[in-house]
């Protein structure tokens, strides 16, 4: 009886790792999953850029996987939160390369943590989709290197743009202290000679400044300015519009940039904000687009989408995660299968490929493929956004 | 020329009130133990993000406001006695030290509880600007500086008039010597507690219609207006209240005249300069060593 039990257990003993061993090896003939890395700011001063944009992603792994997957193969996200912290990123991304063997990366919230990974994946010869601004990132190009969101350049010489029929040639330049701030305050003075624009005057405020009023006053008395342009992101540029409007500045245009496009800018300023411009993406104003607008069924599909399973605003700084996502996985189609050099080649020779910022077309000098008519001019007219004709 | 000099001035003394409020803080714990208490500007974070929370759940302002003062204020006795009082022998140093942890606590307790965005609070009296001479100023900033004015003189009552008051100055000077005369030590810095996150709360109430509060509001706050208390005298109200009204004037001047670039450098070139020649501030003590 007692020999029985010993047996049995022995038995058991032997069978319990077989069976483990025999599962394993028939999910591995199923086909390996994509391994899809990702780096977000999840939290740290960047996560208003980085929450959003991993709901984004979350939710299209999943639709795409519920569709069948990628070429047979399912997609496996592989996340981490860089805490909006360039040295974490950096961190992060090795771990994805050397342990995690991830297919490619789609990620890098702020230009910081993207900068950060940039020699990582060339070195270790991966596609790299990166979701942050700056020019920089494609500029001069690099070979692995791809991104999204439009960059700080165009932004200004956006505004630039509706400056120009306005008539405006004389302008103060207001910027952030912040990375993006200095980034946009760079371009912008590097962009006006082209369109014929002087800065007569350039202050700038801290990120988490109360009070800009000082600067606005000196902007305000500055002889000869015709028009106000402010770079900066979240609620600086909320406290610069509510300190414009109680100094009755009314009289100088104000222009903010894309790093105030979302919902919040108008609640936090409200009727502050009346008659400000920004250039912004198209997914701002999904319903205010002409119904024959390329973009107009994509970004509604995708407001859509997005609201039916977090059920709040959207924003655009997650679009550019949905854009990044979709290139990556269409290329990946194109190229049949994932050996790096062809999924580069495919993510480089994307063509017409409509997303959220706007119509996409790569090139081997190109890494973004957007221009001017991916941003649309946008004013504030009672608390809502509108298109400038 | 003159118009220019005034709104820098005006928008000078509205921070400059709010640093004023988070230094009388600092102050009113410093008195009661000789501890630096940095979640001071965690509390100010707290007061008005509860506002925003209740205004925005359906509940009136006046009683909104109220209501978030009073929640701060509980936070506030709340650290005292389960962060702080276990700890009360260990020297300042852990004690600050303490702080800091109870300040990444409740920011982090905050961002997840309420969220990373801004909000925004509506204003007490109107949005639309008064003008003085030219320049502008919110009506919002006349209850800051009312509040700020308010605080002062009833903790001014409160320190010199009242018992409980007189024990809290009494234990500052000298802890034992309190003890001895039956003013129960643990009592009184128990309360300081809750009297500074108090007011720490109060401020952020009054300048969320304002500034916008988010949970990392508290951060800058605490540092400038633990600049201001250094350059006022840790431990003095008056000093408080001058050096937050100084930095905030400063700042804004230098803004205006020199370069907003400088902004940010100048309260901590300000704050050494002082230290060298006042090492105790403006206002604070003069040094006396116990032997």
């Amino acid at each position: 009886m007692q020999r029985r039990t010993l047996l049995q257990l022995a038995a058991f003993v032997v069978m319990v790792p077989t069976t483990g061993m025999l599962l394993s090896a028939c999910e591995r003939t199923k086909a390996a999953p994509i391994k899809l890395g990702s780096i977000l700011s999840v939290s740290g001063s960047a996560a208003f850029l980085g929450g959003p944009r991993l709901k984004k992603k979350k939710i299209y792994v999943e639709r795409i996987n519920a569709e069948g997957g990628v070429l047979g193969r399912q997609l496996v996200l592989v996340h981490y939160d860089d805490q909006s912290d360039a040295i974490k990123a950096n961190g992060f991304a090795k771990r994805l390369i050397e342990s995690d063997h991830v297919d490619l990366i789609v990620g890098g919230t702020t230009t910081g943590s993207t900068m950060a990974m940039v020699p990582l994946v060339e070195k270790a010869e991966l596609p790299f989709i990166s979701l942050a601004g700056a020019v920089v990132v494609i500029e001069p190009v690099k070979k692995w290197v791809f991104k999204t969101p439009h960059t700080d350049r165009m932004a200004a010489e956006k505004i630039y743009e509706d400056m120009k029929t306005r008539g405006l040639t004389k302008i103060g330049l207001l910027s952030e202290t912040s990375g993006f701030g200095q980034s946009g305050r760079k371009e912008a003075q590097a962009a006006a000679a082209k369109f014929g624009i002087t800065l007569a005057a350039d202050e700038t405020y801290g990120p988490k400044d109360t009070d800009v009023t000082a600067q606005l006053t000196k902007l305000k008395n500055t002889p000869g300015v015709q028009a106000l342009l402010v770079f900066g992101l979240g609620q600086g540029p909320a406290v610069v519009t509510k300190n414009y409007s109680q100094l009755g500045m009314a009289g100088l245009p104000l222009y903010q940039s894309h790093g105030v496009a979302s919902q919040q800018y108008i609640k936090l300023t409200g009727t502050a904000s009346e008659g400000v411009r920004l250039p912004a993406a198209a997914l701002l104003v999904t319903d205010k687009l002409p119904a024959n607008d390329p973009q107009k069924s994509v970004v509604a599909a995708y407001e859509q989408a997005f609201k039916a399973r977090y059920k709040d605003e959207v924003s655009t700084f997650g679009g550019f995660a949905y854009d990044g996502l979709m290139i990556a996985v269409n290329a990946i189609k194109r190229a049949g299968s994932l050996e790096k050099e062809k999924v580069r080649t495919a993510i480089e020779s994307t063509h017409d490929y409509i997303g959220t910022s706007g119509v996409v077309n790569m090139s081997a000098t190109d890494h973004l493929g957007l221009d001017l008519s991916a941003f649309r001019m946008i004013e504030v007219k009672n608390g809502d956004w509108s298109l400038v004709k | 020329m003159f118009v220019e000099l005034l709104q820098f001035l005006l928008s000078g003394v509205t921070i400059g009130s709010i640093y004023a409020l988070v230094a009388l803080g600092f102050s009113i714990v410093f008195n009661a133990s000789g501890v630096i208490n940095f979640a001071q500007g965690e509390f100010v974070m707290l007061g008005g993000v509860a506002a925003v929370t209740l205004v925005e759940a359906g509940v009136s302002l006046p009683f909104a406001v109220m209501l978030a003062v009073a929640i701060a204020g509980v936070v506030g006795l709340l650290v005292e006695k389960l962060a702080i009082e276990p700890a009360k022998d260990a020297d300042e140093v852990t004690l600050i030290i303490i702080t800091i942890g109870a300040s990444l606590t409740i920011r982090g307790m905050v961002q997840v509880l309420f969220g990373k965005g801004a909000h925004v609070l509506p204003s007490f009296g109107g949005d639309k600007p008064l003008r003085v001479l030219g320049a502008t100023i919110l009506p919002q900033s006349l209850w800051v500086l009312g509040t700020t004015l308010s605080v002062v003189l009833m903790l001014a009552g409160f320190f010199g008039k009242t018992l409980l008051g007189k024990a809290m100055l009494a234990t500052s000077f000298n802890k034992l010597a309190a003890q001895l005369v039956g003013i129960n030590a643990n009592f009184v810095l128990f309360l300081a507690f809750g009297l500074s996150a108090v007011l720490g709360a109060l401020g952020g109430v009054i300048i969320a219609p304002i500034t916008y509060t988010s949970y990392d509001v508290g951060l800058m706050l605490g540092l400038k207006g633990f600049i201001a208390g250094t350059l006022g005298g840790l431990g003095s109200g008056y000093g408080a209240t001058v050096g937050g009204l100084l930095l905030g004037v400063l700042e804004a001047l230098t803004a205006g005249y020199v370069s907003s670039a400088y902004k940010d450098a100048l309260p901590f070139v300000l704050v050494l300069f002082i230290l060298f020649f006042f090492p105790r501030g403006l206002f604070g003590a003069s040094l006396t060593e116990r032997v």
